[in-house]
């Protein structure tokens, strides 16, 4: 009816999600941070999506170890199995799997909360009051969310990384001392920061994408709850695809000998 | 000084505004008038550069922030007080923070003069002493009063009222309208409020507007429009319906 195709929409949305991201960025060097705002995201997103970042590592980190080792035992290999958990946990599942579970928990939240601000007038209102939504609203969310993920990865890839270890050496039989020399052997530095930097920037994703969805929903419920579910999907897809360009960017800048 | 040109606006293919022109003098208190949909808040909207416009200007003591970016707009914005139709408050914070919120942003003052300032604004709206409660806890007369606090704790010069009193039964309408007044009395402020509710556009007006079609028709005091024998006025004012042109 208006003449746009969805390549078209969909192009003017990545538009404007970048502009975001930019007025962003640019919020967060020249304007006063919003301190209280960001202590509260630190608080909602870190320490409140710890419990399930927790289960999610620990179980990645069980089941991890125990495809591995009994593959590994028949051809004898059971003491490397705690290194492919460490090295898959670290640069792939750790990031990926927090990621997804901080999209499903905060992205989702986020763009819940904005956009019900949105249809009830009250992001006019922060604007009615001189305020600036993206530095009240947006600002701490993507600071928190981008911090907060390298964080909650480090906690899942360490829980992991020692269930897998209990799995192994307590259920499985494994050498614990063995596995563990050669955990420590096969797993470089370049693997840990490799988790480290997919997930600041998997943070970053699930921010923007839930603030974005958030603060341009549609009307009422239904388009709050569409916003909701497409910020999720949106973010989710983003991370997954990124995961591929990421790996085979930082093997390259990170990993000397390859 | 408010003063609104040649003002057009279109969403998809309903063209809302029209060419709309009006001027509004310092301290006067004018009321928007139109029928449902009509584009009254959009008006409205446009004051306070919520809403850009297509083209046209609004001068506001004489520069034309149509236009200007949100950064800009937000220095402007200073003189204005607005009071939305569901009152807009911040869910998450009690009544006082709403109330402060405005305050505690410019950062000038201490959290004794916050509260000092936020219990003379709630008191001015009769609800002294709700600092702690949350707006669930209110009823829609009290959210629209700790509203329209949160509007003038800061003194803005012009306060806008995006139909204060819809969804009110009429004795907490006739309170809002008394409030509108006395807000307008004491703080000398400039008042525009948007309404189709005729009772309440007569007791706080100085002058009616009615837009219609996107136009502004008439432009009068509330007893020129009561005594009108113009038939769209004289419908409008009376809330007769004509099944000929239901749309007015």
């Amino acid at each position: 009816m208006n003449g746009r195709t969805p390549l078209s929409e969909w192009i003017e949305g990545l538009g404007k999600l970048t502009m975001l991201f930019t007025e962003s960025v640019r919020s967060l060097f020249t304007h006063k941070l919003h301190w209280d705002n960001l202590l509260y995201q630190f608080y909602f997103i870190g320490v409140k999506s710890q419990s399930v970042v927790l289960i999610t590592g620990a179980f990645t980190g069980m089941v991890l170890c125990a495809q591995t080792f009994f593959q590994f035992h028949k051809v004898k290999m059971d003491s490397a199995t705690l290194a492919v958990v460490s090295v898959s946990m670290c640069s792939e599942l750790g990031p990926v799997l927090t990621a997804l579970m901080v999209a499903g928990r905060v992205g989702a939240s986020m763009t819940a909360e904005l956009g019900t601000m949105r249809v009830t007038e009250q992001i006019d209102a922060l604007r009615t009051l001189a305020t600036h939504p993206i530095d009240y609203l947006v600002v701490p969310r993507l600071l928190a969310t981008t911090l907060a993920t390298p964080v909650l990865t480090v906690i899942s890839v360490s829980i992991g990384i020692a269930a897998a270890y209990l799995v192994g050496v307590g259920l499985l039989g494994m050498d614990g001392a063995y596995a563990w020399a050669n955990m420590l052997k096969y797993t470089d530095m370049h693997e840990v920061w490799t988790g480290i930097i997919k997930a600041f920037v998997f943070g970053g994703i699930i921010a923007i994408v839930g603030c974005y969805k958030g603060m341009c929903c549609g009307e009422g419920a239904e388009g709050v709850g569409r916003a909701t579910t497409e910020a999720v999907v949106y973010a989710s897809i983003s991370i997954l695809m990124s995961n591929f360009f990421l790996t085979l960017f930082l093997t390259r800048v990170l990993s000397p000998h390859d | 000084m408010i003063e609104v040109r040649d003002l057009r606006k279109r969403f998809g293919s309903q063209q809302v505004l029209d060419g709309v022109s009006l001027r509004i003098e310092q301290g006067e208190s004018v009321v928007i008038l139109g029928r449902s949909g009509g584009g009254k808040s959009i008006l409205l909207k446009h004051l306070i550069a919520l809403i850009q416009p297509d083209s046209g200007e609004v001068r506001i003591d004489g520069k034309d922030i149509a236009g200007l970016n949100e950064r800009e707009l937000l220095k402007v914005r200073h003189k204005f007080g607005m009071l939305f139709q569901g009152a807009a408050l911040f869910d998450s914070l009690t009544v006082a923070e709403n109330v402060a919120f405005p305050l505690r942003r410019e950062g000038k003052y201490s959290q004794a003069e916050i509260d000092e300032k936020v219990a003379d604004a709630l008191e001015m709206v009769e609800l002294a002493g709700t600092q702690q409660k949350k707006p669930s806890e209110l009823s829609g007369g009290m959210r629209k009063r700790v509203g329209l606090a949160r509007a003038i704790v800061y003194r803005p010069e012009i306060v806008l009222y995006d139909e204060p009193t819809t969804g009110l039964d009429p004795i907490v309408s006739a309170s809002i309208d008394k409030l509108i007044l006395r807000v307008n009395e004491r703080l000398k402020v400039t008042t525009v409020v948007v309404t189709h509710d005729m009772r309440s556009a007569r007791t706080v007006a100085q002058r009616m507007v009615l837009l219609h079609h996107g136009k502004i028709y008439a432009s009068g005091t509330p007893d020129e429009f009561f005594k009108s024998t113009d038939p769209l006025i004289h419908r409008f004012v009376n809330g007769i319906a004509d099944e000929k042109e239901p749309e007015l």
